[in-house]
């Protein structure tokens, strides 16, 4: 089954830019023809630098914004159908970067019961959601904290408990550990590890982290809003200078064991781990 | 300095007075500041501060907390009593200041008027302390809504509310660090008449604005996303229900407003 | 200018039920023109510590001195002290408030009264150092990218011609490419102007590029100190307190466990590779 199906999409907007003193308005590609089609239960992340497409990318899929021409379906639904809107943003929850400004309660629990709320489910239901969600992102417990109290990391696990309470069937999450430490960034990556391992929950990660898209199912690159590579993270990494060109990092091993090709060294060029690198090297050592 | 500001804050504690439903708060604490003005005796205020003393023992909330948001008010509180002690007339005369005759009377009404501000002001603090920012304007909005016939927008009201009293402690860390960020660029918001004193806000003041804008911007975003789509169709968490402690609170505050018209009365 | 930190501690909210120990006798000395990387997570103390150094926070109990001078002695010299120690905020972008870029650049050496010809100076040199051309001088902030807003920041602290400069977390929230820019416009401010530079970051592989001393804080104490090769030699050290070395390091320390004879002190992808190519090309 598909979860996300992009055919032919392109997304324009108008900006206004000063030319010569005048303004006038000029037509831009955000996203410009992007084919995509993501299965149920993968883990896909999509890499760009800044200002590449990907954020407008991922708010397609929430209905947030819809395609000037082509079409998206999530889960089988037209995202330019203005009834099935409601249903696509249950189905398809969205975490954003900043965790400060998504919060809307000043009560942990209050504020993953804001979207069951908004979908009109039962008080006590609500409730067994609430603490449901909290366990699955590993912060029960905290239901009667302050969100402004709690560290970057935790504030950003709220706000994937936020979705979860929704029972969404995929998260998108948009650039969710720009903000935060290395410790956060573990705590939010393990999570969403988790929830795409146990519960089958689909997970779009949309960053600029060369490391977490490494442990990815499959990874896209957007690139002046068009997609310039998908494969697997292997296939996607190897190529060095491919990435450098659309201004992102590899890992230092592959980034290694490129250099080490080009002295002439015959390691595979597909690593992506220290484990991946020692294990080679040994076993170049014990075979010279 | 700024970090001191109290004012709209919840204060997480688990007390009988968290427990009550909000709308019973709202009432008995409009009905609380309606009572500040019916006393005028001494006897009147000691009962006040002393069932108000009570009440902040029950709500777990430190008195040091509560304080802390005074002292941002030091100033009105001080200015009240200045002009009370120097304008009011009465029959004992103190001693004179420059054109003032200060009296005993209007020292007594200049402490009265001081101990209604600050009462008034710890007795509606303890609400918002007690109450969070979304049964607050939960209970704001069931209050309001009989009204939502004549037009008054109930829930719009009630989110705006909630959302603001969310963002307070977020803005205010945000002013600091701005201050800070435009000092170390040799900011100086100390010296100089009034004129240079208000300019030299601006530094602070633009980026503070636009820095809420772009918050709204994307919580509304991050709002829709979620499905909120207005106050249609939305149900509750927290039912709000009228338990027995709410009907006690309400039987004790009607002894405690009876007993303060009885020492108006008979005093 | 150098600086030397004597028995640091620094309490938030003393006295009362929030009580938080930031700083705990912190014993350091940064010297003249050296460039040195203040790591450590979150709640470290980091962010605390350098507010001290140029007197935005005053210290619980301890001393600063800059060139032998406790920069507390004179209030009167509060603003000369944020001048020569200049400090750039996180998301510095955030506190851009003028109409045009020029003009907020010009704002920090405006508040030092000096020349219209010496402020017009200054800005363009700070300009040159961040790589910002004349083309973006009447621009408002907003046209510009997150990478160069967050160059133009950092062009309103330098412009200000301090003496040591602060960055705290300068390429936070940034991608690979505007992190990149970034860095090379603080190498380029510390090879020209010959100041001293404190870069504070978590990240260890932007550090260890660039620095020539790391100092690690952890609980508001000083964990470790020494040259990135010493630091990044000490993996499980750093392990223990949080922090991550530089990817590469671990495969050295993995090979090492293995009972094989390479470098312990590794964490450059180009000396990663100089040293695994010798080390395979060795004849057994």
């Amino acid at each position: 089954m598909k979860m996300v199906e992009a055919k032919n999409v392109s997304y324009e907007y108008t900006k206004v830019v000063e030319v010569k003193g005048e303004n006038t308005e000029r037509k831009l590609m955000a996203l410009d023809d992007i084919n995509i089609d993501i299965e149920k239960g993968e883990f896909i992340a999509v890499l760009g630098h800044n200002g590449s497409g990907k954020s407008t990318f991922a708010k397609h899929l929430n209905a947030l914004i819809t395609p000037s021409e082509g079409t998206i379906w999530v889960d089988g639904m037209d995202t330019k159908n203005d009834e099935l809107v409601w249903k696509i943003r249950q189905n398809t929850g969205m975490v954003f970067q900043n965790p400060d400004n998504q919060l809307v309660a000043t009560v942990v629990e209050e504020d993953i019961a804001f979207g069951p709320e908004n979908l009109g489910v039962e008080p006590a239901e609500i409730r067994r959601r609430v603490d449901e969600s909290l366990k699955m992102v590993g912060m029960d417990g905290y239901q009667k904290d302050t969100p402004s109290k709690l560290s970057g990391g935790q504030k950003q696990r709220i706000a994937i408990a936020v979705i979860l309470a929704m029972k969404p069937q995929c998260i998108v999450l948009d650039e969710p550990t720009a903000m935060l430490d290395p410790v956060g960034r573990h705590d939010v990556m393990e999570t969403v590890h988790r929830l795409n391992r146990e519960n089958g929950i689909t997970i779009i990660l949309i960053t600029h982290y060369m490391d977490e898209a490494a442990t990815a199912d499959r990874v896209y690159v957007i690139d002046d809003g068009k997609l310039v590579m998908q494969g697997v993270p292997k296939q996607i990494f190897s190529q060095v200078e491919k990435m450098k060109s659309y201004g992102l990092d590899v890992p230092q091993v592959t980034e290694t064991a490129y250099e080490l090709r080009k002295m002439g060294i015959d390691i595979p060029e597909d690593i992506l781990t220290v484990e991946e690198m020692v294990g080679a090297v040994c076993q170049l050592k014990s075979t010279i | 300095m700024i970090r001191d500001i109290t004012i709209g804050q919840y204060y997480p504690a688990d007390s009988p007075l968290h427990r009550l439903d909000s709308r019973v708060k709202i009432v008995l604490t409009l009905l609380y500041i309606i009572s500040l003005f019916v006393i005028n005796s001494f006897i009147g205020y000691a009962v006040v501060i002393g069932c108000l003393a009570i009440i902040i023992k029950m709500s777990k909330v430190p008195f040091k907390f509560m304080v802390k948001g005074l002292k941002a008010l030091v100033l009105i509180i001080v200015f009240t009593a200045i002009i009370n002690v120097l304008t009011v007339k009465g029959d004992t005369p103190l001693c004179k200041i420059w054109l003032f005759t200060v009296t005993l009377e209007g020292v007594f009404y200049a402490v009265k008027m001081c101990l209604r501000i600050i009462l008034l002001i710890i007795g509606s603090s303890l609400l918002t302390l007690t109450t969070t920012p979304i049964k607050l304007t939960d209970g704001i909005e069931s209050l309001l809504k009989p009204f939502q016939k004549i037009g008054v927008p109930a829930h719009d009201i009630a989110m705006m509310m909630t959302i603001a009293l969310r963002f307070i402690p977020t803005l205010l860390d945000e002013t600091d660090k701005i201050i800070k960020a435009q000092q170390a660029r040799g900011a100086d918001f100390d010296t100089g008449n009034l004129l240079s004193k208000a300019k030299a806000l601006v530094p602070i003041l633009v980026p503070l604005f636009i820095s809420a804008f772009r918050r709204a911007d994307e919580l509304a975003m991050a709002m829709e996303a979620r499905c909120y789509n207005g106050g249609d169709n939305r149900t509750r968490m927290n039912v709000m229900e009228v338990s027995k402690a709410d009907y006690m609170a309400v039987a004790v505050f009607v002894v405690y407003f009876a007993a303060l018209i009885a020492i108006r009365i008979l005093i | 200018m150098s600086i030397k930190i004597n028995h640091l501690t620094h309490i938030y909210g003393a006295d009362t039920a929030f009580e938080k120990k930031a700083l705990d006798d912190i014993n350091l000395e940064i010297n003249d023109g050296e460039f040195v990387g203040l790591i450590g997570h979150t709640g470290s103390g980091k962010s605390t510590l350098i507010q001290h150094l140029n007197a935005l926070l005053v210290p619980t109990s301890g001393e600063v001195l800059l060139d032998g001078v406790n920069i507390y002695a004179d209030k009167s010299k509060l603003k000369s002290i944020r001048q020569r120690v200049g400090l750039v905020f996180q998301y510095p972008e955030h506190q851009l408030f003028e109409m045009t870029v020029y003009k907020d650049v010009a704002y920090g050496p405006g508040n030092l009264g000096l020349s219209e010809e010496e402020i017009d100076r200054r800005v363009r040199s700070a300009f040159e150092t961040v790589g910002l051309g004349e083309d973006i001088y009447d621009k408002s902030p907003f046209e510009l990218s997150g990478g160069q807003k967050r160059r133009a920041a950092i062009a309103g602290v330098l412009a200000m011609e301090p003496e040591v400069l602060i960055l705290d977390e300068p390429t936070a929230g940034l991608d690979p490419r505007g992190r990149d820019e970034i860095l090379e416009a603080v190498k380029k401010m510390h090879e020209m102007r010959k100041i001293t530079v404190i870069l504070v970051s978590h990240s260890m592989e932007d550090v260890a590029k660039l620095v020539d001393r790391i100092i690690v804080l952890s609980k508001g104490r000083v964990a470790l100190t020494g040259t990135p090769r010493e630091v990044f030699a000490q993996v499980d050290k750093l392990e223990s307190i949080g922090l991550a070395a530089p990817q590469i390091s671990y495969v050295f320390a993995e090979l090492r466990k293995k009972g094989y004879d390479v470098p312990n002190d590794i964490y450059t992808v180009a000396d990663a590779s100089e040293a695994l190519y010798r080390f395979l090309k060795q004849v057994k």
